[in-house]
Parts: structure tokens; sequence; C-alpha cells
């Protein structure tokens, strides 16, 4: 028998950022010609393209604010939304799917609009639903994920991955129910806020009102999405848009003519809103951070930062931990055995104590069947009685009846006697005395 | 729970794809959204973290395996050249032994790791001979279920999971052996193998050809499944592809690392009394389309499969396993334990 000696180096760095160069054990050593796995990120690039991207937007805000206008702006479709009520009962969320595509790339784009957010008069559980979906997603891929038989790589990701929230314009500060929404969101999602409708604000209103806004955020502590600047290649631009926040947009999909090109815009008495004017609105500034720029790394904050906090939670909560009492690390398997068996016990004693209370019911049941039986028999022994006496009673009444009856005729009889006796006398005495004469 | 409106897959509008595209055809700039810079974004990530790949060699020794892994990667990289000192021995037991090498092309950084298998198939018993390997690549599939089951688990698990084994055939020019047939059929349940005829300078292309032939039918009469798995063919397209590269399996390889001139260029080639081998020419040898499908074309796939197909198998072996004894996760969902039973 060959027995194993394994030796392998240690892994990659424990560090969480994957830096190749960090790990100490892999010596980095120069090609001596073209070997050819350049061509790895074009291997990568066109399996993901095969496979399509997947993309979630959650838009927040209240009931014609523009999310929808400005949905199909940005994504230069119309997304057939019809215009909802303002007398909703409770907040709803809508979730709708789209597939898009621009020359290669397949998108699949699911866009959550909220339904009623802010029309009730009691806004207090506003948030929670959209807490709850947002949760929700997470928990079915998290169920995904623990399947035994599972197929996370064509499994529809509907996580989301970006959530816009729509800042109603009033020139003022936040409202409350914005600050809490955006506080209960903040470590759940990529928050990115928008002015909505800025074409109602003056530019120097609109710079105050961004500042305040800011301000806000930061004295309550909420952490919207910072564009990342770690990357030379993007930094720049992205610590520029970074200081934009939040942008300040405006959604059109009607065209209007200007000069000799026909432009996305809004068309008032005093002048026309042109949306893909950077002098106007920061709606290009939006698209590009959004999608031309950061898609990807918003998908990826939402897998490495978000869920993996829910997952811990969650798992935490269920009493699953890395390490038990003695710091000896725990398998989530054994953890999950001494739940079972925990489990089972108490199924059992559940078990015992409802065939107790089963028999307990059974007992009461017969004795009080067998005292209704008692009692049955006793009324019928009285009533058997009374029956009794009643004929005994009857049957005196008859004899003396019967004895009455025979008396009269007796008397009867000798009534009748003592009258044939005398008509007999008296048919004699005139019958002497016929003779007589 | 919630209401139907929030289900969000279920009846939905789904805009086909010649609505916008019709768009676009219209008005092309108007009509800019910008999707396709997701690949653009999607590349420099790629960059900036880097790939690892991990390749094992296995075959008896003095078949070229370091040799040939050095051609491929053209520095290094075999655990031979590495160690100071190094004297050929034949091992007594099959060790493990691997080696990492970080390594940078046109600003894509890879992690490479060769496993190498001194020892295997040189003992005069050769039974079980297999065995460590798979512990070993098994052990690397635990080790990734593992970090991926704990609870604070790391931001990218290290991958030290064998994406691909590279099995050097002798070239007898008969068929397959015993040992050959034993090893492949095992390990090409739980890892991509890539077979490859070692020395091939030794066959003439004919003899190269009946060899070949030989060892496919042998491959299909024991129901051997090497890379490309006809199995996890995607798509028509991808399984006109993969037989053609089938055709070719396994590829007949020379390997060298001295540089000879021919025709007044410099080539990698053996040269030998009779004439010079010409590593890179297709004509006289397959390393070129074994390099092309191994590096240029297919390691993403190879990993790919690796992660969703082996390892995958590995997990669900493993979890039903520690089903059956009482451990375990349920193919129910583990966050409603009530439901477990």
């Amino acid at each position: 028998m060959s027995c194993c000696f394994a030796k392998f180096t240690s892994n990659a760095s424990s560090s969480c950022l994957p830096c190749l160069a960090q790990d100490k054990n892999a010596r980095p050593l120069s090609l001596s010609g073209h070997v050819g796995f350049d061509s790895l990120p074009d291997q990568l690039v066109n399996k993901s393209t095969s496979q399509g991207f997947c993309f979630n937007i959650l838009c927040i805000g209240e009931t014609g604010i523009g999310k929808s206008t400005l949905m199909d702006t940005l994504f230069n479709t119309n997304f057939e939304n019809f215009e909802s009520s303002h007398f909703e009962p409770k907040v709803k969320l809508r979730a709708q799917t789209y597939d898009l595509q621009e020359s290669n790339v397949r998108l699949k784009l699911t866009i959550v609009n909220t339904v009623g957010f802010g029309d009730q008069m009691n806004k207090q559980e506003s948030y929670q639903h959209v807490v709850d979906y947002i949760d929700t997603q997470f928990e079915s891929y998290l169920q995904e994920e623990l399947k035994i038989k599972r197929s996370l790589h064509n499994y529809h990701d509907s996580r989301i991955h970006a959530c816009l929230y729509f800042i109603a314009p009033s020139g003022h500060s936040l409202k409350s129910l914005d600050l809490v929404t955006m506080k209960k969101l903040d470590s759940k999602v990529n928050i990115i806020p928008v002015i909505a409708k800025a074409d109602t604000i003056s530019k120097s209103e609109l710079h105050k009102f961004k500042i305040k806004i800011m301000s806000e955020l930061v004295s309550n502590g909420v952490q919207i999405y910072q564009f990342p600047i770690d990357d030379e290649t993007v930094s720049k631009i992205n610590t520029a848009m970074n200081g934009h926040l939040p942008f300040a947009v405006v959604g059109s999909t009607e065209e209007v003519k200007i000069g000799n090109k026909m432009v996305k815009a809004r068309q008032y008495p005093w002048g026309v809103v042109q949306v893909e004017n950077e002098n106007h609105c920061d709606f290009v500034k939006l698209r590009e951070m959004l999608i031309c720029v950061n898609m990807e790394d918003l998908r990826e904050q939402t897998h490495t930062r978000h869920y993996e906090l829910y997952r811990r939670c969650k798992l935490e909560e269920m009493g699953f931990k890395d390490t038990d009492a003695e710091s000896k690390p725990v398998s989530l398997q054994q953890t999950y055995e001494a739940k079972r068996q925990e489990f089972l016990g108490e199924l059992q004693k559940r078990e015992e104590e409802m065939r107790q209370m089963f028999v307990q019911r059974v007992k009461e049941k017969e004795m009080e069947l067998k005292e209704a039986e008692r009692e049955l028999q006793a009324k019928f022994e009285q009533l058997k009685r009374l029956h009794h006496d009643e004929t005994s009673k009857l049957d005196e009444k008859r004899r003396m009846l019967e004895d009455e009856i025979n008396t009269f005729n007796k008397k009867k009889a000798a009534t009748e006697l003592l009258q044939a006796q005398a008509f007999n006398t008296n048919a004699n005495i005139k019958k002497d005395k016929d003779r007589k004469k | 729970m919630e209401e139907n409106d929030t289900d969000p897959t279920e009846q939905v509008p789904c805009t086909n794809d010649s609505g916008p595209e019709d768009h676009t055809q219209d008005h092309a700039t108007l009509n800019y959204v910008g999707i396709e810079a997701v690949l653009d974004q999607m590349r420099r990530k790629a960059m900036k973290t880097g790939f690892e790949f991990n390749i094992m060699v296995v075959g008896q020794s003095g078949l070229g395996k370091s040799t040939l892994m050095n051609t491929l990667f053209k520095s290094k990289v075999s655990r031979k050249s590495c160690t100071p000192n190094y004297e050929e021995k034949i091992q007594k037991t099959v060790h493990l032994q691997s080696v990492s090498h970080v390594i940078e092309e046109k600003g894509v950084k890879m992690k490479l790791t060769v496993i190498d298998t001194p020892g295997f198939g040189d003992q005069i018993d050769n039974d079980n001979c297999w065995e460590p390997i798979v512990k070993y690549i098994n052990e690397q599939y635990e080790k990734f279920l593992r970090e991926e089951l704990s609870i604070n688990r790391k931001r990218r698990i290290p991958d030290t999971r064998v994406h691909c084994c590279v099995y050097f055939l002798p070239p007898t020019g008969h068929c397959l052996r015993p040992i050959d047939i034993e090893f492949l059929k095992r390990l090409g349940e739980i890892v991509s193998i890539v077979p490859v005829i070692a020395k091939a300078d030794t066959l003439t292309i004919e003899e190269r050809q009946e060899f070949r032939k030989k060892i496919q039918h042998d491959l299909q009469a024991n129901e051997i499944r090497v890379y490309p798995q006809r199995e996890y063919d995607e798509d028509a397209e991808d399984r006109i592809l993969n037989d053609k590269i089938r055709e070719k399996i396994p590829f007949a390889v020379v390997g060298t690392d001295r540089e000879h001139q021919v025709n007044g260029n410099k080539v990698l080639g053996r040269k030998t009394k009779w004439g010079i081998i010409e590593v890179e020419n297709v004509a006289h040898c397959e390393f070129t389309n074994f390099r092309d499908l191994l590096i240029r074309s297919h390691l993403q796939d190879l990993k790919d499969v690796t992660h969703n197909i082996h390892y995958e198998t590995y997990r669900v072996r493993r979890l039903n396993d520690s089903n059956v004894n009482g451990l375990g996760l349920s193919s129910l969902s583990i966050t409603t334990g009530e439901n477990v039973l």
C-alpha cells in the first residue's frame, strides 16, 4: 500500500483583497516567450457574454416622482408602465424583468418599483416592505447556495444590485421618511440617491440642496454607495463623480428638435430642458456611473459585501458558528447535527406530551360516558318502579271496581228476584180476587 | 407573505430583442445605453484580480513531464528546475509535490501551480498507485467546500483544486496498458484529464495515427471520459468544436527547452543526428495544438468544468454521505430548520 505524503505549498494570501503578488510562496517568474494566456480575460468575457448578464435595480420614491420615466430614458425603451394610483393602502413592490440587447451583450434587467411609497397617512411601515423584499431575494439565493443539488451558474440572480433613491426636489432638505428608509437600507443594498425632476430647481438652489443632502446623510450615518477609486483606470472619473452626488436627473422619452438633431427633452414655454445635456442635468453622469463604469462593481459589492453580511447574520442567528466554546473550528455539519439532535429530542418530547394528553382525554371521556350510563340506568330503574307502582295501583282499583260490580250485580239480581216475587204475589192475589168474584 | 406583484419572475412583459434593436438601427447615437461597457469592466476586474491555474502531471518517470511543462509555459515551472541540487531518484512511493509561480503576460497575472507525481507507475507492484492522487484531488475539493461553508468566509476562496490533469502515455505504439486504463477510469470521474502521447518523436506519423486510433478505441471501450467531455457540450456549436478536438486526442507531443537555428529562425527543437525536431511545427508534432487547447482557448473552460461539474459532483456526494450518517445539510432549506426530518 503506498502511502501518500502530500506536501503542498500554502494557499494564496488570506487577506481579503486578492492580490497574487502578495503570495509569499509563489515565486514570480519571467517567461522566455509568448505562452498565450493573455487571452484569458477574453476567454472569460466570451463565456460571460454567451451566458448573458443580470442586473437588478430597485427604484424607491414617491408616486409620480418620475421613476418609470427615468428608467425608460436610461435604457432607451418603453417599459410599458402604467401610472399608479395614490390610494394604495400599503407599499407594494412591483418587479418586472426585461431582456435587453446591445450589440452582442445580452442583459437580463429587472426593475423593481415601489408602488404607493409615501402615500399613506401613516408612513411608519413604508420601508419595511422594501427591506423584506431585499431580504427575500438574499434568502432565495442563500437557499439555492445551500441546496445539495444546486445550479448556481444557471440561477437567475434576483438580488438587488443598485437602489436608486428618488429625492423630491423640495430644495430644502431630506424628508424624515427618506432618512429613515435610507438608514435601514444602507447595509443591505448599494444606495445611489438621485434628485428627481431636477428641472424644477435652479442651479444655485441645486448646489445648496446637494450640500445639504450630503451633510444630512453624513451626520445621520447613512452609507451610500461610493464609486470605487482603487482602480487607476477609473479612479479619476469616479472621484469626480463622487463629488457630484446626489445626481440631479430629468427623465424624458419625448424627442424635441434642437438645431438639426432630435434629442430627448422636455419642452416648456420658456425653453427646452435637454436630458443629455450636462449643463442641464446630471442624467449623463448617472448613466455613466450606473451602467458604463460601475455595473460590474455594483454586482460585486452586492455579492461580496451585502449578501455575505446577510448570510453571516442569518446563519449566526440560527446558531451556527465557526468555532465552538473551546475555540476549536466547528464545521457547519457538526453544528447542524447538534441542532438536529436537539430538535429531534424536542420533537420526541412533544410527541410524548401529546400522547399523554391524548390518553388523559380518553380517560376523562370514558369516565364521563360511564357516569352518563349510570345516570341513565338509575333513571330507568326509577321509571320501572313508578310503572310498577302504577300498575299495582290500577290493579287494586280494578279489583275494587270488580268487587263493586259484583256487589251491584248481586244486589240487582236480588232486587229483580224480589220484584219478580212481588209481581208473582200480586198476580196471585189478582188471580185469587178474580176467582172469588 | 408577498403579493403576486413582488415575484420577479412571474408573467413578465419581456420586451424581445427586436424592440431596442430596431431602435438602434434608426437613431444610432440617440439610443446609446452603454450596456456593452460591462465587458470592459469585467476585463478590468479580471486583470486586477489575476487568475489561478492548477495543473497536475501524471506519468512514469522519464516520460518528459517536467520538460513538457517547461516548454508549455516557456519558463522553469517544474519542480525539478526549482529545487536546487536536484537528483533524479526513483521514489519508493507516490509523492505529490506542487510548486507555484506567478507569471505575467501583457498585464495578465496568473498563479500557476504544477503538481508533480513522482513515483507513479514506477514500482514493481503498482496496485492502487492512483490512490494518493485521488486523495489529493478530493482533499482540495474538501478544502474548498469547507471554506465555502464557513460563516465568515473569505472574499475570494483560494482555489487549489486541480483544473487539469495531463496524463502521459508512453509511446509504445500498441494500446492502453492496464495501469493506464485503471487510472483513467477512476480519475476521469473526478477531474478533467488530457492524455498525451509522450516523447512522440520515437513514432512516425503513421505509427502515431495507428496508436491514436487504438487508444481512442480503448477509451471508448472502457467508457473513459477525457476532456472535453461529450456530456458537457453546451450547444451544437460547442459540440462541433469539441468533436474536432476529440478526434485529435491524445496529442502526440515533444518537449524541449533548447533553441536551435532552423532556416535562419530560432526555434525550439530537439537536435538529433538525423535532423531537428521542431516542437512548434505542426508537421512534426502536436505540441501547438495541445498548447492552444490548454492555454489559449480552453483554459477558462477547464476551470469552469472543474468548478461547475466536478466540484459540484463532489459536493453532492459529500453532503449526501454526511446526511446518511446523520450529519450535513438536508436538501431542504437549512433556514427552515423546522422542516427537517
